[in-house]
């Protein structure tokens, strides 16, 4: 760790927030040109459906329409990984859930662009649908045309140790089957593109992704088009959560529609489309085992899981592997084994939301560890406090964790709950919970194989006293943009104010993979913390010779630089930038990440999960059951989180309370349900229907930060923006049980799930037991 | 979602509104119910007729032994008016429940009581009602509630319709043929597709609630998935008269099962009974028998039929305690 704090672990305002606040900033759906055309998707009625016949003359003919196309004008299949590209702009020959994209249409304006999708007149041949992952692996009928095995899109089994001996030695054997019912993002802004062809044929792509430079590489492919013809830029984001780290059918559309029209092309997708666009979060069926010896230890975990994927690949093969991989911290586990199959089903693809891959899981391992705790009569928290990995350490499945704050955060979460004071003497019906998990910091490995460095900035000083900073990095409201800016306002004694960031365009910045698996601050902050120490050691030299000091005795702080010796001696910090390029130049310098690739094991799989550094995280719930209707009121919740190191207070405490209100939202109210008897339409695609918490259904959230500062990561830090999210759901099952002596192992804890297992039990009026 | 264009009328005397009214224009008062599904494209009226400027609809004054509130009170200004709290605390309770402090600021009195009645078949985009072929509310010739039906039975979801029909409020409805008034429980059919008596050129123009004459307790009871925002999945509107010799009247009214609010019957019985805990789960057993939910709004009809049960009692029992 640094001993300086001018502005590391300080609380700032956002860059950019004022501007939200006021309602001013732009965003993808602001965004107008002249001569700009709207388009609107045609989409499938029906679940599985061979397409006879698109005709689109129809809507042609129409008054103000301009240009139309269907899926044999974009048949280029691509894929978020390169080894499944299994999705086509539009469907070609078939359309795979309802929503999937069809045709689309291109007209002078929004209410003409509905009145031509509708005129569009599509001939469908409907097939067999299935809704079920163990019926779609059953089952000859292929959903996806590309898939390779059927209707299986990926399977991983991986064996570490034998778990076999471990269970069949232990003292207690814990089995259960867990169900995960599956969420979406629903993030307040909905999917928007916009697409202009400028005069030498340099098609931009203003869009709402979370992955300027995917989409870039996607857009190249699909088009066929060289990169170097396509530039994307990605406008300020109302949230993404993984629901827009990847490419879309409307990023695809508007591209080709201006190329076609040569005139600017946007597409806004109503709420409805969003639900369809989908890539949430997986609805998982697993089974666990898990033995233990009399004091708790950890002897061995056995965990098989069946993914329902939906009807494409998108980032599944990496869900696969994380819904196994992921589990083996925080905890030693003597040995490990796990089984993950990932099936196709005609719903609207799965992808990667928030802790991707690892939260259902998760809610399974600690609901696990819990009955194990009632079973041998030990507290829960010092049972995983027993089982606890220590820093510098190993997992079984070989992933090196680096440092660990995992007990801190168990002792945080102890002392704020009071949990030694009142677990056991609440009255009936309420209960407090607890549970524990672990997140990447990024990954090792890029989505593509290169050699490339994963992230790189570019920062630049003015003679005005001012920064700019050309990241590439997606602000999607987590914070990059403030936590670039920190760093160099740390490195170069400017107030956060001084700097300008500049982010996620491609033609502006360098290139950056994207906003997922919480990697941003800690390779785009290395990044940006070698430029900015790389200029501050010119301008410290600069000031140095000046004043004929050496250089370490210089320190650059609020605005000026200052001789550590002779704290007198100062000078304005414009006037040390514009000694320092008097010197050398214009002041500007890259810095770049490459993540280490000798962190984790030498099988095959053994790369995915590898992280510079993990984060942990620690839950308590408090809940209040009412046994007679079901309902389960989460009154507070304490979240300790180890990020390595603060870089922005607030930031990380709006991570942990975010992460902690999305958690328990999956918990209690969210299910994102498609109905079955009815073709397999959405089961409400509206947010009247998908029903999030409002602010008064939102616990009291306790976000404390706990810092074990990883070498690896900038200033120490690792990640904030998806840990905090997993063990939030266990900690509430768990404090279920705690409160009334109910299991729930499948989710969401609804009322009528919770009422059903009541009575199951036997649990009626109050004190009943 | 986009509106489609139509044709918006402002009249500024009750006599031009009933004339456009008259003409084949829909009423339009704060519009929270009415755009929502215009905008689903569920009809296409060509000229919208806004109430906003008719001050006769704002009133608010004692009547006689009652007190008149005008169609165009705001659910928020229903929600805070001293009069309400005094004569029908009830109603304010009600209006405080409904949907969200915006909406309640736009929502209107008249508007609630004409709430299109709710039914997740139907409260969907074109798109979606198409993949599904429709019903009888909608394109389609079926209802996939009950399939067997031949009447379409989406779910009144307007909760100051239970609380006034509780008080035995009436309505007066106008029109350029002439004014009559009604109780609001027989304003209401059960027919989802068409759920009020009212003519298509008929404005709802104000409810009259008469003061109780003796001493009464009244509570409505919304039960929602989530505290805002949410239509009521169960809505019970509880009334008690009080006299020397305990209770004199009990009435339940309970809605959101079909598209007629629904009186519970066969609570005769109670009168002369103490109010107390027994009476409590007496009555919530017989509104159990008698409240049947359907799956016509997005929520398990077993467990809401178990809520009947359980909030009634606690409602009365609460009520007893007073
Ligand atoms: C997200 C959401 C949640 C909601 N939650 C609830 C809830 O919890 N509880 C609830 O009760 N409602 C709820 N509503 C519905 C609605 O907001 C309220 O019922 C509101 O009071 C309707 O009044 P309005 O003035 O906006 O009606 P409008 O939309 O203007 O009109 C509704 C209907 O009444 C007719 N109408 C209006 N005024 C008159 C009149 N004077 N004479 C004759 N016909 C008339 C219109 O023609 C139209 O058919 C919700 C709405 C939304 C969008
Ligand atoms: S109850 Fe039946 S007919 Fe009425 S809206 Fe619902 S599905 Fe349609």
């Amino acid at each position: 760790m640094t001993g300086s704090t001018w502005q590391i672990g300080k609380t700032h305002r956002r860059v950019g927030a004022y501007d939200r606040m006021r309602g001013v900033s732009r965003y993808t759906a602001d965004l107008k040109l002249p001569g700009m055309l709207h388009a609107k998707i045609v989409r499938s009625p029906h679940a599985h459906a061979r397409i006879v016949d698109v005709d689109l003359e129809g809507a042609l003919a129409l008054p103000g329409v301009v240009a139309a196309i269907s899926g044999r004008d974009l048949p280029t299949p691509y894929g978020i990984i390169p080894w499944t590209h299994d999705e086509n702009a539009l469907a070609v020959d078939k359309a795979l859930h309802v929503g999937d994209g069809v045709a689309c249409v291109a007209a002078e304006d929004e209410a003409t662009a509905i009145e031509a999708a509708a005129a569009v007149r599509v001939q469908y041949d409907p097939l067999p649908a299935l809704f079920d992952p163990e019926e779609a692996l059953a089952s000859d009928v292929r959903i996806n045309p590309y898939a390779k095995k059927g209707n299986l899109t990926k399977e991983v089994e991986l064996a570490f140790g034998d778990v076999d001996a471990a269970l069949a030695g232990a003292d207690l054997v814990i089995e259960g089957e867990y169900r995960f019912a599956g969420t979406t993002h629903a993030a307040l802004e909905p999917h928007c593109a916009l697409a202009d062809v400028d005069g030498d044929g340099v098609l931009t792509v203003w869009s709402t992704t979370q992955v300027p430079h995917y989409l870039h590489r996607e857009l190249a492919r699909v088009l066929e088009l060289p990169a170097r013809r396509i530039r994307v830029v990605q406008p300020p984001l109302g949230g993404g959560f993984g629901g827009k780290s990847e490419p879309f059918d409307l990023e695809f559309c508007v591209s080709k529609l201006a190329l076609v029209t040569g005139r600017p092309v946007r597409l806004l997708y109503t709420r409805e489309e969003v639900f369809y666009a989908h890539r949430g979060r997986h609805p998982m069926t697993m089974l666990h085992r898990a033995g233990f010896r009399r004091d708790g230890t950890i002897l061995g975990v056995d965990a098989r899981s069946t993914l329902d994927g939906g009807a494409y690949s998108s980032f599944g093969l990496v869900t696969t592997y994380y819904s196994g991989q992921l589990l083996s911290a925080p905890y030693a586990l003597g040995a490990y084994r796990f089984a993950s199959r990932r099936a196709y089903t005609n719903k609207p693809a799965c992808g990667p939301k928030r802790g991707h891959g690892s939260v259902q899981p998760r809610f399974a391992m600690e609901v696990q560890l819990d009955k194990a705790a009632v079973a041998l009569d030990l507290d829960p928290i010092e049972l995983r406090r027993r089982n606890a990995l220590e820093a510098d350490s190993r997992t079984i499945n070989e992933l090196r964790i680096g440092s660990s704050g995992f007990l801190d955060c168990l002792a945080a979460v102890e002392r704020a709950s009071g949990w030694k004071e009142r677990r056991g003497r609440l009255p009936f019906g309420r209960g407090l919970g607890v549970a524990g998990s672990t997140y990447i910091s990024g990954t090792n490995y890029p989505i593509y194989p290169n050699e490339m460095p994963q992230s790189a900035v570019q920062v630049t000083l003015d003679r005005s006293g001012r920064a700019r900073i050309f990241s590439g990095a997606s602000e999607i409201g987590q914070g990059s943009d403030t936590m670039v800016a920190a760093i160099v306002s740390e490195e170069l004694g400017l107030a956060l104010e001084d700097i300008r960031v500049l982010s996620a365009d491609t033609d502006l910045c360098p290139v950056d993979l994207g906003a997922y698996s919480s990697r941003i601050t800690l390779m785009v902050g290395n990044a940006c913390l070698s430029a900015a120490r790389a200029l501050r050691r010119v301008v410290t030299e600069a000031v140095a010779r000046a004043w004929e000091v050496p250089a370490r005795r210089i320190a650059l702080v609020d605005r000026v630089a200052l001789d550590l010796e002779e704290p007198g001696r100062v000078m304005p910090i414009d006037e040390a930038f514009q000694r320092a390029e008097a010197e050398h130049g214009l002041l500007t310098a890259v810095g770049d990440y490459r993540s280490p690739t000798d962190r984790h094991g030498d099988y095959r799989g053994g790369a995915i999960g590898a992280s510079p550094a993990y984060s942990f995280t620690a839950h308590v719930a408090e809940v209040e059951v009412d046994v007679e209707t079901g309902e389960v009121h989460v009154e507070r919740v304490w979240c300790a989180h180890d990020c390595g190191r603060a870089l922005s207070r607030r930031l990380v405490e709006g991570q942990i309370e975010g992460s902690t209100y999305m958690g328990v939202a999956e918990a209690v109210f969210e299910h994102h349900e498609l109905d079955v008897a009815h073709g397999g339409l959405h089961a409400g695609p509206s947010l009247l229907d998908y029903r999030l918490p409002t602010f008064l259904d939102t616990p009291a959230i306790d976000a404390l930060i706990v810092e074990a500062p990883d070498p690896r990561g900038p200033y120490g830090a690792k990640e904030a923006g998806e840990g905090p999210l997993h063990s939030s759901i266990p900690a509430v099952a768990n404090a279920i049980y705690d409160a009334v002596g109910v299991r729930l192992d499948a989710l969401p804890f609804d009322p009528p799930r919770v009422l059903a297992a009541l009575r199951e039990r036997g649990v009626r009026r109050e004190g009943a037991r | 979602m986009r509106l489609a264009p139509f044709e918006l009328l402002v009249p500024a005397s009750l006599d031009e509104a009933f004339e456009a009214l008259a003409r084949g224009g829909v009423p339009i008062a704060g519009g929270t119910d009415l755009l929502p599904t215009l905008k689903q494209r569920r009809w296409r009226p060509e000229r919208l007729v806004s109430l906003h400027r008719l001050a006769v609809l704002q009133a608010e004054h004692v009547e006689g032994e009652g007190l008149v509130l005008g169609a165009l009170r705001s659910l928020a200004e229903v929600a805070s008016s001293p009069l309400v709290a005094e004569h029908a605390p009830m109603v304010a309770q009600a209006a405080a429940a409904g949907a969200s402090p915006q909406l309640r600021e736009m929502g209107t009195l008249g508007g609630n009581l004409n709430l299109d009645p709710r039914c997740r078949y139907v409260n969907q985009s074109q798109f979606w009602r198409g993949a599904l072929g429709g019903c009888l509310k909608s394109e389609g010739d079926v209802c996939h509630v009950v399939p067997s039906g031949k009447r379409c039975v989406a779910a009144m979801s307007s909760d100051l319709a239970p609380a006034l029909i509780a008080l035995d409020a009436s309505v007066t409805l106008a029109s350029m043929r002439g004014a009559r008034t009604l109780r609001l429980d027989d304003y209401y059919r059960a027919d989802g597709t068409a759920n009020t008596t009212r003519a298509p050129d008929e404005l709802l123009i104000a409810v009259r609630v008469p003061f109780a004459t003796g001493p009464r307790r009244t509570t409505y009871v919304k039960w929602r998935p989530r505290k805002s925002i949410d239509f009521p999945l169960v809505a019970l509107a509880i009334r008690v008269d009080l006299a020397e010799a305990g209770v004199s009247r009990v009435c339940v009214v309970a809605n959101v099962l079909g598209a007629k609010p629904k009186v519970v019957g066969r609570l005769d019985r109670f009168a002369g009974r103490a109010l107390d805990a027994a009476l409590a789960a007496e009555v919530a057993e017989v509104v159990f028998e008698q409240c049947k939910p359907l799956p016509n709004v997005p929520w398990d009809p077993a467990h809401r039929r178990e809520l009947h049960r359980v909030l009634t009692r606690r409602a009365l029992e609460e009520l007893a305690r007073r």
